[in-house]
């Protein structure tokens, strides 16, 4: 480190690999200062004029802003504000063609100047030293400034990096021919671009800050010398001018002798760079208090009368600065924003400047020649020693028109900075870079693909496991349940005579229908599961019990809001469903066995509830009432059935719908067990449960008790049962 | 307005492959003149039916591949391989040698491969060797310097020679290399070869009239116009230095070792560097494009295999010159060597 420090304070300047020598063209427009535009009658500024998000729009249509204001405000990671260029009306808040390659619709904020240009409130720093580093970061980040020289990567983000920097490196280098925006800017206002590298100096504090400026631009690195003479951390280092030397990496090998790793950056390496312009806009921010609202632009080429230097507020449309420069165009023109090298064609000069925006280009067809026809390659391999990251640009060719993808990136495709050099030495004329983007593209795209894919993959599988267990357990089940029934049958029929027994006691209608229902959907929730674990039966009916008490409690309280607000108890609908859930968790947990007691008490209810209604109008009422329950028990079970379909996917609360439902139907199921007679009711619970139940074996064994009874309880349980066969099917 | 949309970069350097292949051509000026200088005007007419000749078979190939007849022939890759083929065969050879050679390249070698760019081996030495080992006695007979010629032959009757085997007086060919003392001459390194397999020591054999103190006669004028040939080339940077100089490099230390272990029979470095196609060779063969290596690691490597091949054959090899049996071997090569030297891409692997 020393004693690299030392070399590069001597002035070493090391080389990188490949390069050209593009005709510079660059004294088209450096001869005079950066001139004033008139206001343009409109101005187009697009939210999003940087790598990162959007902002979020501060500002209406027909609002009046002033000069400077902020339109709109960062929100999300990497999103910085823009500003107002100039004090007007607001006139639309649309889409627009985006100063991007491919020119897709960007939001954009349309602006009538008043022609006053009327600044808003600024606050202006006198003494930065005594800004905190956060403050400093703040105010660059509120200022709207991102970098100025390509891809217009967020500054504060950069300035407020966590690694140590060991160089701090200024972009001046400037390499693209007919570019001189930087230049002439370094020549105008070389003072304010140091107070902007000391600013960067403050938050940074690298071991040395190092200028590289291209030897084509003598009076530039006279100014630079001379205004960093003070600081003797600043160096003003030359460069060969050769392109793309004012790459990022590039420059950094050139200055530093350190290789920025690949897919890495800069800092990874300890060096951090800004564009000249960036650092201009960060002393303008921080000591005038102005955010970003205007770039130097380059207009030029053979089209442009006077080509030069401009003041361009963003959100000129190149138009302006065309008429304003004077442009007689040539038949197929091209008009390049940026430069020859790597800049794009624009479609339409309806486009605002924003602040990546250093040239536009309009040249002829003498002095940038129409692309001829693509011809054969013949492995010249002029391109390979173009090349300035050492790639293979022939090889590549090659893999990208046989899209063999793996070939291309092992071949390193994404280290390319598509520079153009390769192209423009290839005696083919073969447009490399275009086959290098397209297969870049579809390789990210390819990417996005597979990771969508091996989701979707892990998704199925998971999907298929669960099913295939669920249907293990359903044959499980199938296969173990006549055994489940001899082997408990004694018992649960006498459990169930016990429950019978003290049925009475609780008498109650409310909670009686509640907690048939609760039982019914706790059942149904429990599965088909089935277990003949006789050992543990006791142990599981208590704690089966447990859960119904509960079900009961948060039934009846269900039941009690709906009576007076049934549709609007959602709230505890939802807890219901979340209670069943649970419910139907700790069932499958603890097995079935509980699954066969409840069915017990219900089969044995039936008979205990019809005893009473002996004679036949009784039994007649009973049978209508029956009917009318049925009907809302169908109601109850479809609803019960949406309800509890949910759960199973282990997202209980998920389906508002549904538990809304179940809450309706349950509560036009109590309406209608009301509308019954007392003896009647419990036929409402009586169907449900029977409806859901599976084991119809336990029947004969409760019918021993009362025959008549057993007589009616038949009947409705072969009604349930064609109501569950409906329900099944339409499930 | 209606705007024009291209792809960057929207500059170009102008570099052309027909730029590209005229200049090689024309780097081959030089060699050219000594070879007429040295062996007569039949080059020439040799260089004129070839030129037909790939002319025709293009436009023919090109028309039976359906495809644009004018833009292959104006690249002047068919032209650059029928100069290489012309300076490559025996002057006075018959001239259906030459037709088949050219049919051979550029029916057989580059367009069937699928044309320019994509023939796995150089077309011109393709050719040559084609010929060389289905015509060995045309294309072995190569005649010797003029000024060591009995009777002088001129344009017509090296014309002659070339389409009807005679001269108006009904000399044949054999007769015309004759020498003065009436022994039929091979070129320089025919010469040693035999003579070594005969016992005799380099020294006594370059006593004979074909040599100078150098190398042989004439051949080695031959070969400092393809060096300056080459030299141009380099100065334009239509080539890279890497392969003539490992390709040259490579000969010279296999020769100057050859030397020192057997100086009896070996006929050293100067000798090996200015005789047979050994210039021609290392600037204007082996740094064939389309062939040749890509990477500058592999150009060294593969230029000095080719240096080391050209040694090796000629010393013990069956035939008296290598260059094309090397360089078409390397041909081979070449996807290997390729993808064992790929350069180190920038950030990958750098000390930091």
């Amino acid at each position: 480190m020393d004693k690299l420090l030392e070399q590069i304070q001597k002035g070493t300047v090391w080389q990188f690999p490949g390069g050209v020598h593009p005709p510079q063209q660059k004294s088209l427009s450096n001869g005079a200062n950066i001139a004033r535009l008139p206001l343009p009658n409109k101005l187009v500024v697009a939210l999003k004029q940087h790598i990162g998000a959007n902002g979020k729009l501060l500002v209406e249509k027909g609002q009046r802003i002033l000069k400077g204001q902020a339109l709109t405000e960062p929100v999300a990671n990497w999103s910085v504000p823009v500003h107002a260029p100039s004090s007007g009306i607001i006139t639309e808040i649309a889409p627009k063609p985006s100063a991007h390659p491919s020119a897709l619709p960007e939001l954009s904020i349309v602006i009538e100047p008043d022609g006053k240009d009327e600044w808003c409130t600024l606050n202006p720093v006198s003494e930065p030293k005594s800004l905190s580093h956060q403050e400093l970061i703040d105010i660059i980040h509120q200022a709207g400034i991102s970098g100025m020289g390509g891809a217009g990567f967020p500054t504060y983000v950069k300035a407020d990096t966590k690694q140590s920097i060991d160089f701090f490196i200024i972009n001046a280098v400037e390499c693209e021919p007919y570019i001189t925006a930087d230049d002439t800017l370094m020549r105008e206002h070389a003072a304010e671009i140091i107070q902007g590298i000391e600013l960067m100096q403050q938050l940074l504090n690298p071991t040395l800050c190092i200028v590289g400026i291209e030897d084509n631009k003598p009076e530039a690195i006279a100014t630079m010398t001379k205004a960093a003479e003070h600081n003797n951390k600043i160096i003003v280092q030359t460069v060969p001018t050769v392109y793309p030397s004012g790459g990022e990496k590039q420059l950094i090998k050139l200055l530093t002798n350190r290789e920025v790793p690949s897919m890495g950056i800069p800092a990874d390496i300890g060096v951090l760079m800004h564009n000249t312009g960036t650092l201009y806009a960060v002393q303008q921010a921080v000591y005038e208090g102005k955010p970003l609202i205007e770039r130097v632009v380059t207009v030029t080429g053979n089209t442009i009368h006077k080509p030069g230097n401009v003041w361009a507020l963003l959100g000129t449309e190149i138009k302006h600065l065309l008429d304003c420069q004077g442009f007689s165009p040539v038949p197929q023109q091209r008009v390049v924003m940026g430069g020859p090298m790597m800049g794009f064609t624009l479609p339409t000069v309806r486009i605002g400047v924003i602040k990546t925006t250093n040239c536009i280009l309009a040249p002829d067809h003498t002095e940038l020649a129409e692309p001829g026809p693509e011809k054969a390659c013949i492995r010249c391999s002029a391109c390979a020693d173009a090349c300035p990251a050492s790639l293979l640009p022939q090889q590549l060719q090659w893999f990208a028109k046989s899209k063999e993808y793996d070939k291309l990136q092992e071949h390193n495709l994404f280290d390319c900075i598509e520079c153009g050099a390769c192209a423009y030495v290839c005696p083919s004329e073969i447009p490399l870079v275009q086959y290098y983007r397209v297969a870049k593209a579809e390789i990210k795209e390819q990417q996005a693909d597979k990771i969508k894919a091996d989701r979707a993959k892990e998704r199925f599988d998971a999907r298929k496991e669960r099913l295939d267990r669920e249907q293990e357990e359903r044959q499980n089940r199938h296969k173990r349940k006549p055994v489940a029934k001899s082997a408990d049958e004694k018992q649960k029929v006498a459990e169930a005579l016990a429950r019978v027994k003290n049925k009475p006691d609780n008498g109650n209608e409310k909670s009686a229908v509640a907690a048939a229902i609760a039982r019914a959907k706790a059942k149904k929730q429990q599965g088909e599961e089935l277990e003949p674990d006789n050992s543990e039966v006791a142990k599981e009916r208590a704690l089966r019990k447990e859960q119904a008490r509960k079900y009961k409690e948060q039934k009846s309280q269900t039941d009690e809001s709906t009576e007076t607000a049934p549709v609007d108890d959602k709230k505890s609908a939802v807890a219901a469903a979340i209670a069943r859930a649970k419910a139907k968790k700790a069932a499958k947990a603890k097995k079935a066995a509980k699954a066969l007691e409840d069915a017990e008490p219900t089969t044995s209810e039936a008979p205990q509830t019809d005893a009473p209604v002996d004679d036949r109008k009784a039994a007649v009422a009973a049978a209508i009432a029956r009917a009318k329950a049925k009907k809302a028990a169908k109601a109850l079970e479809e609803a019960e059935q949406t309800v509890s379909e949910e759960p199973q996917s282990d997202e209980p609360v998920d389906d508002k719908k549904a538990a809304v439902a179940a809450a309706i139907a349950r509560a036009k199921a109590k309406k209608a067990a009301k509308a019954l007679e007392d003896t009647e009711t419990p036929s409402v619970p009586d169907n449900t449960d029977n409806s859901s139940s599976s084991i119809d074996a336990d029947v004969p064994q409760s019918s021993d008790d009362k025959k008549k009874a057993a007589v009616a309880a038949a009947i409705a349980r072969a009604k349930a049962k064609k109501l569950q066969k409906e329900g099944n099917d339409q499930s | 307005m209606k705007l024009t949309m291209a792809s960057s970069p929207h500059n170009h350097s102008h570099k052309s492959v027909t730029r590209l292949m005229l200049i090689v051509i024309a780097a081959c000026i030089p060699g050219l003149v000594a070879q007429v200088v040295f062996f007569g005007t039949g080059v020439l007419i040799q260089l004129v039916l070839a030129l037909v000749a790939v002319t025709v078979f293009e436009a023919a190939i090109m028309l039976m591949r359906k495809r644009p007849v004018w833009p292959a022939l104006s690249d002047g890759s068919a032209w650059l391989t029928a100069v290489l083929l012309a300076l490559s065969i025996p002057p006075l050879a018959p001239w259906w040698v030459i037709i088949i050679g050219c049919l051979f390249s550029i029916v057989i070698v580059k367009q069937l491969y699928g044309g320019l760019g994509f023939n796995l081996f150089n077309p011109a030495m393709a050719a040559y060797v084609l010929l060389l080992v289905s015509f060995p006695v045309q294309m072995t007979s190569w005649l010797p310097v003029s000024d060591l010629l009995n009777n002088a032959i001129g344009f017509t009757d090296q014309l002659r020679l070339i389409f009807t085997d005679f001269t108006s007086i009904g000399y044949s060919l054999d007769q015309v290399r004759a020498g003065i003392d009436g022994v039929t001459m091979a070129t320089p390194l025919d010469t040693i070869k035999t003579d070594v397999g005969h016992g005799l020591t380099v020294t006594e054999s370059m006593q004979k009239n074909v040599f100078n103190e150098w190398a042989g006669l004439g051949w080695m004028w031959v070969n400092l116009g393809f060096l300056a040939g080459g030299l141009y080339l380099l100065k334009e940077k239509v080539i890279n230095w890497h392969i003539p100089v490992s390709f040259i490099a490579s000969l010279a230390v296999c020769s100057a070792i050859g030397y020192i272990a057997a100086p009896g029979t070996e006929p050293g470095t100067v000798f090996h560097l200015l005789s047979g196609a050994t210039m021609m060779g290392a600037f204007f063969i082996a740094t064939d494009p389309v062939s040749a290596a890509t990477t500058n690691k592999g150009r060294l490597i593969y230029g000095a295999l080719i240096g080391l091949l050209v040694y090796l054959i000629r010393t013990f090899g069956g035939f008296p010159d290598a260059v094309a049996f090397a360089v078409l071997l390397l041909n081979i090569a070449v996807p290997l060597i390729d993808y064992y030297t790929q350069p180190r891409t920038y950030g990958h692997g750098a000390v930091k």
